[in-house]
């Protein structure tokens, strides 16, 4: 059950692992750091000067003293117009407010206004997609001119664009999800129905507005001169239009406010899973990055990872002789019970049947399950295609795209093909999915793409009777892998939220705890599988 | 010895004499006032009558109550305790008529003490020295004035009826006498329904030196003297036993003279000989007075008990019960030293004014003596003395002795009301208090080094911090971000002003926070917090209010954002109670207008009259209480409207 650890903490590749993730994870910290600064200094130190807390101060006074906050979509948006929208100009994350757990958006006006940019969008619809899967109430703290107007062919019409925001707030209202705004500064024309489609709504007094159109416009439109207060301030809001509740004299008091609201909404989590209580690991969750090698290509056991995760490093493991490349079994983290998948090795047809009975197991019993991507995809050949292991990765997909357990996904490693549809990749709606800073992802190995390019490029040649030496093949393969090598790094990835966040390989636990603790806010439907084909 | 007894007091005394008395089997009835109903004594008794209303003139002081509660409870006698009933002859003797025995001495001698210028006769008469002064029933404002200057100034003028304090004035030169004798007299009056005085000298380098003594009725010993030299407007603040620099001539000679002075009156039970003592060149056999005689058991009575292994209570008991006295003179020794320092709920900053407040956290040192009428939970009303605790020492000398005193002092835990524990702190470090030269007049003089405020370090303000944002207990993920920490704030008040905190918890274990451009790091090791480098002092929050235990306590307001707008404007027109107390009189009247400094009503707060005076030139609009009326402290009494206002109102 106790699994045991060979690595020596000592050795010389302990460390060489250790150096090669940290050196990883200095662009990932340095990116996090640049946006969670958000906008300019000046634009920071304006913002401070007229009596308002930053938008992450305001973050931290909501939330409960030392709340831990999950947050999502650190790194959103970087590297993307030209730099200008550090986080994507909107703060998102899980914390804690009155001990309950909930979704704060608190949009970054000192990021060009908080304009929504696209990933602002995708962001901020994210993050309340978190909020509906998971039960959480929405906080948001609103103070935004609305859309991006120079990118408003890609924020405005489409289906999962601005709209949606106020179409999620109204549906999760529906679904007894409480929506609370507290306005502390603009929310201007689209933006007004933050507020207004809320369950309540906190404005501050002489700071924040909200009105369909500015006095600019509205001077446009019929010439009618009026100060931004008189239109929509929080006097006029709370005492004459009623779209704002509660009267704020400042930020804190505001907070303060939305604090007192949580606390009233009257909600328990419901009864999910059996809670054990927790225990440490019995190897150093900070050992993760002397364990795993920095380069993907290197083979190591997963279980050296899964002990530096799970309550007394007791694993379960379920299936441990049939299918070894997919590692099975039960565990807890911090008291939740968990059935990990791990790859151990590229998945053949036995270890995709295995994983999709494992799913069926924990779905079964209601275990939430952690998936632990590694995975350079399915085994390839005519041995394999002849025995069917499309047939049989089908099934493991199938499991892992019914199943009503929450899931969480960490890439650990690579994320390569068809190997992420079976390991619950975004697109099989993971509760949460995180990175670690050496994954990699995309369809497959930038040097297996190349060289399929390169096979079709010489095979066309060569049916043309033309020649291509081992140099042009080179100069050819060169592009595509330099291209791989860019976009299937995590924070081009996370960027574009393909994942909720990359992490420190040595909070893996915690995030992981979080997460789940997130999710069983909602309680667990039953769940129905698609068709095995069998 | 008695089966039951009644004890006709309330706070720290009955629950001493309880302490005692039910160690040695004897079942204890408590009485008790409306607002002592959830009390300590009441708590500790066998039994509990309920005698009447919060004020003692409704409870404590209704003898006749007291004494049918004994004999509805089968108690076969009655102890007094200190203060209330406990000097009062009458009461002695409707306790002996009813068929009770009184645990102290005889309506008569208490009758023989009581009018302090008959006693100093009789002292005289009985060998026993006094200080020069007129004592006769002249009360006639020239006469008075003569005779003041016969003994020369300065004089000081007391109620002949008088006690702890009330009713007495100290006048420096006969043109402040007028105005000190009419003081004194309306004071008495209000005290005692006596506004006679006696006149005497006043020595100049005054000690407070007085001897225990204990009498069976005819004879009596003396366990030795104690100083209360250390007094603020003739309150004691720090008693200790033996007295500073006494030799074993002095001792006898004033030994000799209290014993004297007990069996003159045929004294049974405790006393206390009070003497002045001119300390201005060393204590001599001829260098006391005789003061006054306190004919029942003191406050700091356990100084005696700790230096003489005595335990009074006990001996009263026995001797009240028909016991010879338990030990004779020359059995009576002396061992080591001890100090009593009486801690009160009173504002120091607000000269000392008495404080209430609920007592949100009591604790003591396990080597100190606190003997104590509340626990944490229970109020400090303004109905009664405002004490908290004696805390009394003890060592094998008088340094030892005073070192434990700082310790114990130090390690009081009080929070609720604001204390004098800083000011007992001060004075147990005084240089002078130290080489033990104390005089009357030693607090009056340093007062201000000894009420300075408080140091405060920014570790003490970052522990306030911890305890405002309860982030003292680790707890689990504490501080998890996954990059940058969030830094969150909290809005602190000390003495009304503001400090901004900042904190950013990097995990359960470590925190920075900001003060300002000060950083502070708080850091858990082994269990426990150290901040700033040094090991976090043990703090308490309770209802808003954070107390740090360090430098005799420093409470911190948690400034709640949510009050901030609840708050009202503060009306600078608005005359509050500066504390609890009665209001003696209003002489403001609607409509009347007022100039700055007119004095609009009176506020009685335990020893003292307040008037309170209008702030700004105005006109009274509102009157919003009356005499007699028991007020809090802040309440609205009286409301001024500028005078244009009014006008325009008109």
């Amino acid at each position: 059950m106790k699994l045991k650890s060979q690595a020596l903490p000592s050795s010389e590749s302990f460390k060489a692992n250790e150096m090669a993730h940290l050196k990883a994870m200095m662009p990932v910290r340095e990116a996090a750091e640049a946006a969670a600064l958000g906008g300019g200094e000046k634009s920071r130190a304006r913002h401070a000067s007229r009596g308002k807390m930053l938008p992450r101060e305001r973050v931290a006074n909501l939330l409960d003293p030392g709340s831990p906050f999950l947050e999502i979509g650190a790194v959103a948006a970087h590297g993307l117009y030209d730099g200008v929208a550090p986080c994507a100009g909107v703060i998102a994350g899980i914390g804690r407010v009155q001990g309950h757990e909930v979704m704060v958006v608190c949009n970054d006006a000192t990021v060009k206004g908080g304009t929504y940019y696209p990933m602002t969008v995708k962001k901020h619809l994210r993050a309340q997609e978190i909020a509906e899967a998971n039960h959480l109430p929405c906080i948001y703290l609103v103070d935004s001119g609305g859309a991006n107007l120079p990118n408003q062919d890609e924020v405005f019409p489409d289906r999962d664009h601005f709209g949606a925001i106020f179409y999620n707030q109204a549906r999760m209202s529906a679904k007894g999800i409480p929506q609370i705004a507290v306005v502390m500064g603009s929310c201007t024309a689209g933006g007004a129905y933050v507020p207004a489609m809320s369950d309540v709504t906190i404005i501050v007094k002489d700071q924040g507005t909200i009105f369909l159109a500015g006095p600019p416009l509205v001077k446009a439109a019929t010439g009618e001169v009026v100060s931004a207060e008189d239109l929509g301030g929080g006097d006029v809001h709370t005492r004459l239009s009623g779209v704002a509740d509660y009267l704020a004299e400042d930020d804190a008091h505001a907070l303060a406010l939305a604090r007192r609201a949580v606390a009233g909404l009257n909600r328990a989590k419901p009864a999910t899973v059996q809670w054990e209580s927790p225990e440490e690991p019995a190897y150093d969750p900070s050992e993760m990055l002397g364990v795993v090698p920095a380069d993907l290509r290197t083979p190591y056991d997963i279980r050296e990872v899964i002990m530096r995760l799970v309550d007394g490093s007791r694993f379960d493991e379920f299936k441990s002789r049939f299918g070894e490349t997919l590692v099975t079994g039960f565990a807890h983290v911090k008291g939740c019970p968990v059935g990990i998948i791990a790859n151990n090795g590229v998945l053949f047809s036995e270890a995709a049947q295995k994983g999709a009975h494992f799913v069926e197991l924990c779905s079964q019993r209601n275990i939430p399950l952690v998936f632990l991507q590694n995975i350079t995809g399915f085994m390839v050949g005519r041995k394999y295609e002849n025995e069917g292991i499309a047939r049989h990765g089908a099934k493991m997909v199938t499991a892992v795209a019914t199943t009503n357990v929450p899931k969480i996904t960490m890439l650990v490693g690579g994320s390569f093909g068809a190997g992420n549809y079976g390991m619950a990749g975004r697109a099989y709606r993971p509760r949460f999915l995180w990175t670690w800073p050496n994954s990699r992802i995309s369809v497959m190995g930038g040097p297996q793409a190349a060289g399929v390019l390169a096979t079709v490029k010489r095979d066309a040649l060569e049916r043309a009777g033309e020649v291509w030496t081992e140099e042009e093949e080179t100069a050819f393969k060169q592009p595509t892998i330099d291209m791989f090598e860019e976009q299937s790094h995590p924070l081009y990835a996370s960027a574009r939220l393909w994942d909720d966040g990359i992490i420190d390989p040595r909070q893996s636990r915690d995030v992981l705890f979080l997460s789940l603790s997130a999710s069983l806010n909602a309680p667990i439907e039953p769940t129905r599988f698609g068709l095995f084909r069998m | 010895m008695f089966d039951t007894i009644l004890i006709a007091n309330r706070g720290e005394i009955a629950c001493r004499v309880m302490e005692t008395a039910q160690a040695m089997g004897v079942r204890c009835v408590a009485v008790y006032s409306d607002a002592d109903a959830g009390a300590k004594h009441v708590a500790m008794a066998d039994r509990a009558v309920h005698i009447g209303g919060s004020s003692p003139s409704e409870s404590y002081l209704k003898g006749d109550v007291i004494i049918q509660a004994a004999l509805d409870t089968g108690a076969q006698a009655i102890h007094p305790g200190y203060g209330f009933l406990s000097e009062n002859p009458d009461f002695v003797e409707a306790v002996v008529a009813a068929g009770l025995v009184f645990i102290g001495p005889s309506a008569k001698a208490i009758r023989a003490m009581g009018l302090k210028d008959a006693a100093k006769a009789l002292m005289v008469e009985a060998g026993v020295p006094v200080v020069p002064g007129y004592h006769g029933d002249n009360q006639d404002d020239g006469f008075l004035a003569g005779q003041a200057d016969e003994i020369g100034f300065p004089v000081m003028i007391k109620a002949v009826a008088g006690g702890g304090g009330k009713g007495m004035r100290m006048v420096e030169s006969a043109s402040g006498f007028q105005e000190g004798l009419d003081s004194a007299r309306s004071e008495a009056k209000t005290a005692f329904g006596n506004s006679d005085v006696l006149i005497e000298k006043f020595v100049t380098q005054p000690r407070h030196i007085e001897v225990q003594v204990f009498g069976d009725g005819t004879k009596a010993v003396h366990l030795f003297e104690r100083d209360c030299s250390l007094q603020r407007r003739h309150q004691k603040v720090i008693e200790e036993a033996p007295a500073p620099g006494m030799t074993p001539e002095v001792r006898e000679a004033m030994g000799q003279a209290a014993v004297r002075a007990a069996e003159a009156i045929g004294y049974a039970g405790a006393g206390t000989v009070e003497f002045i003592v001119d300390g201005s060149g060393g204590l001599s056999a001829d260098g006391f007075y005789f003061m006054e005689m306190n004919t029942r058991l003191q406050v700091e009575h356990p100084v005696t008990e700790a230096i003489t292994g005595v335990d009074l209570v006990a001996w009263q008991l026995r001797v009240a019960a028909g016991e010879d006295l338990p030990m004779r003179q020359d059995a009576l020794t002396i061992d080591g030293h001890a100090f009593e320092a009486r801690l009160y709920a009173e504002d120091v900053p607000k000269g000392f004014l008495p404080a209430t407040g609920t007592l949100t956290h009591l604790a003591f040192t396990d080597q100190t003596r606190a003997d104590s009428g509340v626990r944490a939970g229970d109020t400090i009303s303004p109905f009664y003395d405002p004490m908290i605790a004696k805390v009394i020492v003890h060592g094998p000398n008088r340094d030892v002795a005073l070192a434990r005193l700082r310790a114990a002092l130090a390690g009081c835990e009080v929070a609720g009301t604001v204390t004098n524990l800083a000011f007992l702190g001060a004075l147990a470090s005084h240089d002078g208090f130290v080489r033990g030269e104390v005089d009357t007049g030693l607090i009056a003089r340093d007062i201000e080094s000894l009420t300075a405020a408080p140091e405060v370090a920014a570790r003490h303000i970052v522990v306030a911090g911890m305890a405002a944002l309860d982030l003292l207990e680790p707890m689990a993920e504490a501080g998890f971000t996954l990059w940058r920490p969030l830094r969150r704030q909290v809005l602190l008040a000390r003495d009304g002003e503001e400090q901004m905190l900042k904190v950013r918890v990097l995990s359960p274990l470590v925190q920075l926070w900001t003060l300002g451009d000060h950083e502070v790091k708080a850091e858990r090791i082994k269990g426990r917090w150290q901040v700033d480098g040094q090991p976090a002092p043990h703090v308490v929050k309770a209802g808003g209010i954070v107390t740090v235990f360090d430098g005799y306590g420093l409470a911190f307001d948690v400034i709640d954002p949510l009050d901030r707008a609840a708050g009202a404007q503060g009306d600078g027109n608005l005359i509050e109670a500066p504390m609890p107390g009665l209001v003696r009189s209003v002489t403001a009247k609607v409509g009347q207008t007022v100039s700055q400094g007119d004095k609009l009503a009176v506020l009685e707060a335990m020893k003292m009259e307040h008037a309170l005076l209008a702030a700004r030139d105005g006109v009274i609009a509102e009157v919003l209480a009356a005499a007699g009326d028991q007020v809090e402290a802040g309440a609205a009494l009286i409301r001024l409207e500028p005078a244009d206002d009014a006008e325009v109102a008109a």
